[in-house]
């Protein structure tokens, strides 16, 4: 387990001077992630289209110290996966040192990842290529402008799905990925926040350690499409976690296990009040609206507990 | 309308499929113009604990031997993470509007 001096000691492989905005969540994620790659091991990386991918690549500058390209919207597990087919292909032909190991980094936000390059991820998965697939997940296409996406929480206010007489924002309950994925039955599938960032490095360290593909699914608050305060990004991730709106959990061969519990369940009211994007539901017309939101999550997180430890 | 297409053609001047071939060089393009309010540490409290490094998403925190001694106010865009997540024991970050 690292500490954050051993961190601080490795290079930066992402820079400073990218364009995302102020206070948002995606490169605690990176950063920590790129230093997880393993001792000795370099990493590759691709971006499908999205916040990440445009705000590191304007040219003529780009913010990776990797070897990093950019992959459309849809297919950025296709584009890493067959990276990984070319690598092996150049060491089998010995044009690449036996003893040089690559990793292999497909990063996506929740729109290219939960439904757009969906299909891409579930045949890389299934066809159980060794890479790693990062979905920061801020929910919603904040890039071109919060549009709703997939993995939009109920009841959130989204260009396209604006909170006003005809709806109260998104209607629908969002998809839940990561159980998707781990349907898959891959090594490795895990959620975590950059909050915790001894967690998410353990998980990043494993799902480049294990052989086959890995998921990590991680929640990014984003200020813009949350219309919450820059500086309380953190604390929003971690309040998403306290109200066990975005629990962390690792499907590891097979066996779920929720890597943490908090000691009191916070109710889901003190995660929606931070954003704006939620101001509706306080309404007293919505206050059945806020019941539902909370019976869902306590539901989810009861069905999670029953599956912890358990061979799933 | 003029036909100044050739001419302003630079198209060729350009490496083959836009690489950048110097990955890493955002860090000469400077964000720190986007900040209103700038972060002020007060070395006496802060404990080193490197918090702030991990929280904050424009690498800003300099690092030197496991001490922080500093932001890189050329890329810092103000957001105040740091001076949220310094633990409330310590806090040796504010954030102050920034003169300019």
């Amino acid at each position: 387990m690292a500490t954050l001096k051993q961190l601080a000691e490795k290079e930066e492989l992402f820079t400073g001077g990218h364009r995302l905005c102020a206070g948002c969540g995606i490169p605690q994620i990176i950063r920590l992630i790129l230093r997880s790659v393993g001792e000795n091991c370099s990493v590759v990386g691709t971006t499908a289209t999205g916040c990440l991918e445009v705000g590191t690549s304007i040219y003529p500058y780009s913010s990776w110290r990797i070897p990093w390209i950019h992959s459309a919207f849809e297919n950025a597990s296709a584009t890493m996966t067959g990276i990984e087919a070319a690598y092996n292909a150049l060491k089998r032909k010995g044009k690449i040192a036996k003893d040089k190991e690559i990793k292999f980094l497909a990063m996506g936000g929740d729109g290219g990842t939960y439904d757009i390059g969906f299909q891409a991820l579930s045949g890389a998965l299934e066809r159980g290529q060794d890479f790693v697939y990062l979905c920061y997940d801020n929910g919603a296409y904040m890039n071109t402008g919060i549009q709703r996406s997939s993995a939009t929480p109920f009841g959130s206010a989204t260009t396209t799905s604006p909170a006003g007489s005809a709806i109260p924002g998104k209607t629908q309950w969002r998809k839940d990925l990561t159980r998707i994925v781990a349907a898959h039955n891959i090594p490795y599938a895990a959620q975590a926040s950059a909050h915790n960032w001894k967690d998410l490095q353990r998980k990043a360290e494993r799902a480049f350690a294990v052989k086959g593909p890995a998921f990590l699914n991680v929640v990014s608050p984003c200020p813009l499409g949350w219309y919450s305060k820059p500086e309380l990004s953190m604390e929003t991730a971690k309040l998403a976690v306290e109200t066990c709106y975005w629990p962390i959990y690792e499907i590891d061969e097979g066996v779920l296990k929720v890597n943490y519990k908090p000691k009191e369940k916070k109710p889901i009211e003190e995660w929606l009040k931070l954003q704006g994007r939620f101001k509706h539901l306080f309404k007293e017309e919505n206050k059945g609206l806020l019941k539902e939101f909370q019976d869902r999550i306590d539901l989810e997180w009861a069905r999670l507990l029953d599956l912890d430890g358990k061979h799933i | 309308m003029a036909d100044n297409s050739a001419k302003d053609d630079k198209s060729k001047d350009l490496p083959l499929g836009g690489v950048v071939s110097n990955g890493g060089n955002a860090d000469d393009y400077e964000t720190g113009g986007w900040r209103k309010d700038m972060p002020i540490l007060d070395k006496d409290k802060c404990t080193n604990c490197l918090i702030c490094w991990v929280m904050c998403p424009d690498s800003c925190i300099i690092v030197e031997d496991g001490k922080m001694i500093g932001f890189e106010m050329r890329h810092c865009k103000g957001c105040g993470i740091c001076a949220v997540e310094c633990p409330d024991k310590i806090k040796a970050i504010t954030m102050e509007e920034e003169k300019k």
